[in-house]
Formats: structure tokens, sequence, C-alpha cells
């Protein structure tokens, strides 16, 4: 068999000023299975998105078998063999099965699309992956998460990988197609495939991978055979992200009772039993690696989401509100610092005075009328609260930088006077000095008395700025971490739910010594 | 394996709009043929056909631009365009009818075609592109009629707008009264225009990659994008095959009234109907879920609840409310889906 190998050699990608990659040397071969880890935003998703063809590298080369190559799109990078399964799904909701396995490439007769060969080759597909229960007629929309996270799999086997990356691919799916997925892989890997494997459960690497990568930071730390390190190492190989940002100190004072009570609320698969109390003048974090539910809780909280189990208590009241206008409002006064701005936080066309005003226009009206001086010094107070660098209130909000932007989403909620602020990682791509500035802010309003819960990426945000930070995964809040606790190694440790301090089983199996000194 | 669902109950729960359409459309039909003085007649059935055509050609057109989630508010002008150019050209030797009636389609997919690379290469929204060309379609029409008027071949007029008998009599291709051909004398030569266009024209372009991509970008362009379809074609196709749908519509008017009228009220009139006969004929107006079957089914509903009004004696001046209603009624069967959206940021994007 002849072996395929896939090098980069000092690749870099920056975005806006913000480096993703940043010389990066990586090589992977066929017939291996390859892990790569990394926190959130260590580039592990920009390598796979060069590598399949989404993105283009700003310098640097890409190499088959020494051969050099460079994809324009997807299509080029799976005519190459590579076939990447994307995390955000890429399946048309409204065409059946069968025509999203051959969606580009359908099998025709007479120039037309063959659809009972269509059908056919998905039955196929779907066979080998054990999901015979999928019907290939019925549409993508009517599927569960899971079974179209297993639609995309047969997806891409239909094109004959002959690299395969999976980035979470299985995070949505049920423990028995997990298993099929595994022998799946286990198959290729006879069948000289390369499979580049991300994901944030480490027993799962550990019992598939042969080869483990850690990014941090925009760059290749290391490449290691599996069990060659063990997880304390891999966990501090992950950790060291530069500190970048100054933090406000943090007042010690004893935990007041709680204000919004959270137990066992679950929706959807995505949320299974997350249960948190927050106090008043507490920063609450939420950390572990996108995608485990942060969201969603949020959201939850807000009045977004329907069909929401398990209990809430704020302030005494038992209940989530019913929507976002009676969540800023009544006994509730809750605010949602969203996690998209430009959509869900802002109108952008019009102007910062509109958008500050938006939420509160109950609070500047005599009766149905808008009162032109109350609200021009709503407006005035709002953005001296927050230091707003704007030329008039009247330009458009769309003028201002993303740091400023944010502000005004920020001083938005603040004019509702809420006591709840739940902030969906307000400081993404914002720059340092307005960082600094929220955090001082949050300290200000925690200390006026607010309950805050802060999700971010950035976990040096979440140890420098919080009082305390819950770690989710799954769908659930799997450590909190309070006082000194709250370091890096034991956010990410519980982000992949290891634990370094005591060895879980699977660790000693491998014989891997237990880390003494992480906490 | 799995016992699983006929394709055809498969369908009709993906589409429940569609299925609840042709239930409805059967109906309707069936009831006015009962309360007609003269129901289930030959002669009933070729009058209402051919006052159907033209709206069903136009319904079918706008469906395909609502396929892709824009919209085409030149359907009317263009059929008003077409059905002018017709009014000069289908005349004369057998010969020059073709050629006129060639004509006639290629100006109006041309005009599709032009919608479509405006579109797509000018960047422009559909809605505010077709309704720059639509006026420019009935300033041309009004430049080749500017009264109404123009002849159209008397046998074709004849020969289309009847029964098959009247067809096979008028260019004697063999002896009418054959016993054979007398089980399907009856039908309506225009039924058979329309359904050899939908299912001859509409089904297999639903077959292509082109086809498929123009349901594709209506659902999920991301999606689409990421897989490789190729966007522009399908989006360019979409625009051109409503222009070829409405040139058909324009055709068959100008047959069937053997004249052109440039008139602008009934353009406007004809495109704000297919945009309605596609919503009840079960598309979404968000794009990616129904088809130009649909749509004809949706047509020939609008065209039935106004039959109704010649046999119930309803006041005329309340047809318009009337016929709201029952649209109203029609397109709320529609909505049921949204209910079932358990995170409801979901439903603004």
């Amino acid at each position: 068999m002849t072996v395929l190998t896939i090098e980069l050699s000092s690749v870099s990608k920056h975005f806006a000023g913000i480096r993703a990659l940043e010389a990066v040397d990586f090589a992977c071969r066929s017939g291996s299975i390859h892990a790569i880890l990394g926190e959130n935003g260590a580039g592990k998703s920009t390598l796979i998105k060069i590598m399949s063809g989404v993105l283009q590298p700003d310098t640097g080369t890409m190499a088959i078998n020494g051969e050099p190559v460079r994809f324009a799109n997807p299509t080029e990078a799976a005519a190459a063999g590579i076939v990447c399964i994307f995390q955000e799904l890429s399946l048309i909701p409204d065409l059946s099965v069968a025509d999203n396995i051959s969606l580009a490439a359908p099998p025709r007769r007479f120039g037309l699309i063959d659809r009972r060969a269509q059908r056919r080759r998905a039955e196929e597909l779907l066979a080998r992956l054990k999901c015979e229960d999928v019907d290939p007629n019925a549409t993508v929309r009517e599927l569960s998460l899971s079974r179209r996270q297993m639609v995309e799999i047969a997806k891409a086997l239909g094109k004959e990988p002959k690299v395969l990356i999976l980035d979470e691919a299985t995070s949505a799916l049920t423990s028995r197609d997990v298993e099929t997925v595994y022998g799946l892989l286990a198959e290729l890997k006879e069948q000289n495939v390369a499979s580049l494997f991300i994901s944030h459960r480490m027993q799962e690497v550990k019992r598939l991978c042969d080869t483990l990568s850690v990014f941090r930071n925009g760059r290749h730390v290391e490449t290691f055979a599996k069990g060659a390190r063990s997880d304390a190492e891999i966990v501090r190989l992950m950790v060291g992200r530069e500190v970048d940002a100054q933090f406000p100190s943090k007042p010690k004072r004893p935990r007041r009772p709680a204000h919004l009570s959270i137990r066992d609320l679950a929706w959807e698969g995505r949320l299974n039993g997350v249960s948190l109390d927050i106090s008043r003048g507490e920063i609450v974090g939420l950390g572990g690696l996108d995608g485990q539910g942060q969201k969603e809780l949020l959201l939850a909280l807000f009045g977004v989401l329907r069909g929401l189990r398990g209990s809430v208590t704020l302030g005494g009241r038992r209940g989530t509100p019913a929507s976002p206008a009676q969540a800023k409002t009544g006994a509730m006064r809750i605010a949602l610092v969203p996690e998209d701005r430009k959509t869900e936080g802002l109108m952008l066309p019009m102007s910062i005075a509109d958008n500050l005003l938006v939420g509160c226009y109950d609070r500047v009206s005599n009766g149905p009328f808008i009162d032109l001086a109350k609200a021009r010094q709503a407006v005035a107070d709002g953005i001296a609260k927050l230091g707003i660098k704007v030329g008039r209130p009247e330009d458009a909000v769309a003028t201002l930088s993303g740091g400023n932007q944010q502000k005004v989403v920020i001083a938005k909620w603040l004019m509702t006077d809420p006591e709840v602020i739940l902030l969906n990682d307000p400081t993404r791509g914002i720059d340092v000095g307005t960082k600094q500035e929220l955090y001082r802010l949050m300290r200000e309003l925690a200390d006026e008395g607010k309950a805050i819960l802060f999700y971010s990426t950035d976990y040096a945000e979440l140890i420098g700025c919080c009082d305390r930070v819950a770690v989710m995964y799954d769908g659930a809040v799997v450590a909190e971490l309070e006082g000194d606790a709250v370091t890096e190694e034991a956010i990410v440790a519980a982000s992949l739910n290891v634990d370094t301090r005591t060895p879980t089983p699977a660790a000693r199996a491998g014989a891997v010594a237990p880390a003494a000194a992480s906490a | 394996m799995n016992a699983r669902p006929l394709p055809l109950l498969a369908g009709i729960r993906q589409n429940p709009g569609f299925a609840i359409a042709l239930v409805l459309f059967v109906a309707l039909y069936l009831a006015y043929n009962m309360l007609h003085p003269r129901g289930f007649s030959s002669a009933v059935l070729i009058q209402n056909v051919n006052e159907s055509v033209a709206i069903v050609f136009l319904a079918m057109a706008q469906t395909v631009p609502v396929l892709l989630g824009g919209l085409d508010l030149s359907v009317g002008a263009v059929m008003t365009l077409t059905n002018c150019i017709a009014s000069e050209l289908v005349i004369g030797t057998p010969g020059q009818i073709a050629f006129g009636m060639a004509a006639t389609l290629a100006c109006g997919t041309a005009f599709g075609l032009a919608n479509g690379l405006i579109v797509v290469y000018g960047r422009l929204q559909p809605i505010i592109a077709t309704l720059a060309t639509g006026a420019i379609a009935m300033g041309l029409a009004l430049f080749i009629r500017p009264k109404p008027g123009g002849r159209v071949d008397d046998d074709i007029s004849w020969a289309l707008t009847n029964d098959l008998y009247e067809l096979v009599a008028t260019y004697g291709w063999f002896d009418p009264d054959a016993g054979w051909f007398r089980s399907i004398a009856w039908i309506p030569v225009p039924l058979v225009i329309m359904l050899a266009i939908a299912f001859g024209i509409w089904l297999p372009f639903r077959r292509t990659v082109t086809g498929r991509t123009v349901y594709a970008i209506g659902s999920a362009e991301g999606a689409a994008f990421m897989s490789g379809l190729p966007i522009e074609r399908a989006k360019v196709a979409a625009f051109t095959l409503a222009g070829f749908f409405a040139s058909c519509g324009g055709l068959y008017l100008a047959i069937q009234t053997s004249s052109g009228n440039a008139d602008i009220t009934q353009a406007g009139a004809y495109t704000l109907n297919s945009i309605a006969a596609v919503v009840v004929g079960g598309t979404s107006l968000l794009g990616g879920v129904g088809g130009a079957i649909g749509s004809l089914v949706g047509a020939l509903i609008l065209r039935v609840i106004s039959f109704y009004f010649r046999i119930l004696s309803v006041d005329p001046l309340l047809q318009p409310l009337v016929e709201g209603v029952v649209l109203l009624t029609a397109v709320s069967l529609g909505v049921f889906r949204t209910l079932q959206v358990k995170n409801r940021l979901a439903l603004f994007r």
C-alpha cells in the first residue's frame, strides 16, 4: 500500500490582525488516526479549514506526497481526496437524505438525476453506518440532530476520502452511533485512509487515535505517539496562553444567598441537567470548550427557548421569562448581551441613539409618546457611563469600531436597570484596551449588587474576572471552581472532563502517572 | 429493513401544503360542477380551462424565483410583452406561425435570462431588479402595441382553445369521429398544453443538479456553497425558466383573445395573483419547499373561487373581500410548522 503524506510547512493565517496560525509545520499520513488537541482559539479550526480548502493560507505551503497543492474551495480539496465533516452541518434541510448524500455529484441517467441509483447509494452508505432506520426519502429537516450528523458522515464517506477530517463529529451522536463511527474509523485505517480527529473527549482520543498533536495559541506545540504523555502533561501542553490584560482585583467577601438558582435545566439534548446558583454581587464565569451548552443556557434564562425542563428560581420566583420582552421588565430584570452583536445585538444601519434606547423606550416615554428631552438625556448618560467614543449620537452604529459597538450593546442593556446580566462572550473581536474597560465595568456592576453570568471562550478572562467559574461539558456543569482553585489547568482539565489529580480508570490502564502538581 | 412509508405518503408529510391544496381544489371543483346547471360538461370544462391557462403559467413562472427565496415582480409584464409580440407575429403561413410562436417564447425566455444576469452579476435584490425590468417590459409592450389590437391566425386560435376533436377537425390530421379517438376527444387542448409543459419541463428540471441547487439555495445557501453547488448558474436558470413560463402565458393569451393588449393594471394583477397562487399551492415564500405543480393547483384554486361568483350570485362589489378571506384562510394552513420551533431565535435567522 502506498503511503500518502500531507504536509504543511510554515503555514500562517491572520484575521484582521489577529493571528490564528503562526508558522505551523504539520504532517499526517495515511493509515493513521491523528488527534488534534487544543483550547478554544488554539488554531485547530483554522488548520482544518485550510486543509479542506475553506480558507487559504496567508503564507506557507501544503504538499501531498511532496507535490505542492493549493485549494481554492472545498470542491477542489474533495477532488484531491481531502474531505471534512464540519461542525456546522453542511446539509440542506429541505432536501431528502438521498439528495444530500449525493448532493453535488449525483448519479445520472440521460443527463437527469437517477433517483433510484441515488437512493440505492444512500441506502448502502447508511447501511455501512448501521443507520438503516434513516429513510433516504425523508427530508433532513425531519431528522434528529444525531441522525443528521450520521447523514453528514455518510455524505463524506460517499466522496471516498483519502483524508477524512472529523471536527467534533461525535459530539452530537448517541453512544451506539459513536461505537459505529469508531468501528468505521478503524476500518478506514485498515484501508489506508488518514483520519484527522478533533475531539474534546479525552477518553475518545486515547481509545481511537495513534498519534496526538497539541496546538496552542496558533502554534503547533508537539506531536507524539499515543501513550507517550500522561493526561496531566497533555493538559500542561495545552495551557499557557499569554495573559494580555490587566484585571481588576476581586473583593473577598462571603457569598450571599442565591439570587438566581438553576436546577436540572434540560432542553432538546443540548442542556442535560444544568444546576447553578448565582448571588448578587458575584461574577460567575461559564467555561468549557465551545458548544457544550453555554449559549443555550443563556438563551434559556432569557426566555428564548421553548420546551425547557427543570426549574429556575429568580429572586424567590419560580420560572423563566416567557420571552425576551418579559425578561427585561417586571420582577425579572434580566439582560443578555448576545453572541453576535451585528445581528442580535444591534440594528447596524440605525443611529447610536436609537440603538441605545431600543430596550428602554418605556422609561423615556410619557404615555405613548417618546419624551425627546428625556431620551436625549438617557443617551448622553449611556454614552458617558461606558465612555463610548462617538462623533454624534445620530451617526449609524455601523460607523463605530467593534469595541465601541459592543459598549453600545452593553449600555443599551444597562439602561433597563437589570438585576441579572448574562454575557455571551462579550470581548470577542475587540481590542485589549476596551476589554480592560469592560472587565472594570463588570466588577463595578457586581459591586452595585448585580448578579452576572459571564460566558467566555478565553480562559484568561474567566480566571481574571470571575469569582467563580462553572465549567460545562456536554450540556451540564461538571465542575465549579472558586478562589485559588480557578486556574487554567483546572479549567482545561474540567473542559476535557478529565481529572488530572486522581487517575481515572482509563489512565490507570494506560499506566499514566498522576500529576501531583496541578492546582 | 424497517417498513418505510410509501414515497407518496412521505411526500405528503414533508409538504402538507401541496396535499391540502390538491384536496381543496378537487373538492371545490366537484362542488362547483354539482351546483352549475350544465356541470360536468365539456363546454364548461373548456371555458374554465381557457380562463385558467394564463394564471397557471404565471404561477409556475413565479414558483422558481420563490424557491430561491426571491420574488419576480416582472412575470405579469413579461406575459403582457410576449402577448403583444405574439399578436404581431403569430399569423401567416404555417412556417411564419411556427416562427412567431418560437420567437415569442424566445423573447420571454431572453427577458428572464436578463433578469437572472442582473440579479446575479448586478448583485441586486430580485424584488427591486424585477420591479424595474417589469416596468421596462411594460414600456416595450406599449411601444409594440399602443392600443389593443393585432391578430392571431384564426385556425390556431380556434384549434388550441377547444377540445381535441376540434383540433383534429381543424387540421384534418385524421377522421375525428374514429372510434378509438372518441374517449379522449372531449379533453380541452389548453389542459393538454398546460400539463405537457408542467410535467415536460418542470419535472425534468427538478431532476437536474441545477434544479436541485435552486432548492438548496432557498433552503440553506451557505450549506449549498460549502457543498460546491453551482449557485450562480442555478439563480440565472431560475429566472430564465420564469421568463419562459411567463411567455407561455403571454402566447396563450394572444391565441385565446386573438389580440394583444398592453394593459398595465392587468399585468400588475397577474403578478400579485401569481404570488398568491404559489403560496396557496404549498410553496414557502422563504424558499426551499414546494414546486411548480403545486402552484398549478394553487392557481386553479384561485380561479375556481372566482367561478363560484357566477353561479352563486354574490354581489360583484363583495368579490374582492370574499377572495381575500379565502386566500387568508388558505395560506394560514401553512404556518403550523413555526409553532414547533424550540429555539425562537431560529425563527429570525
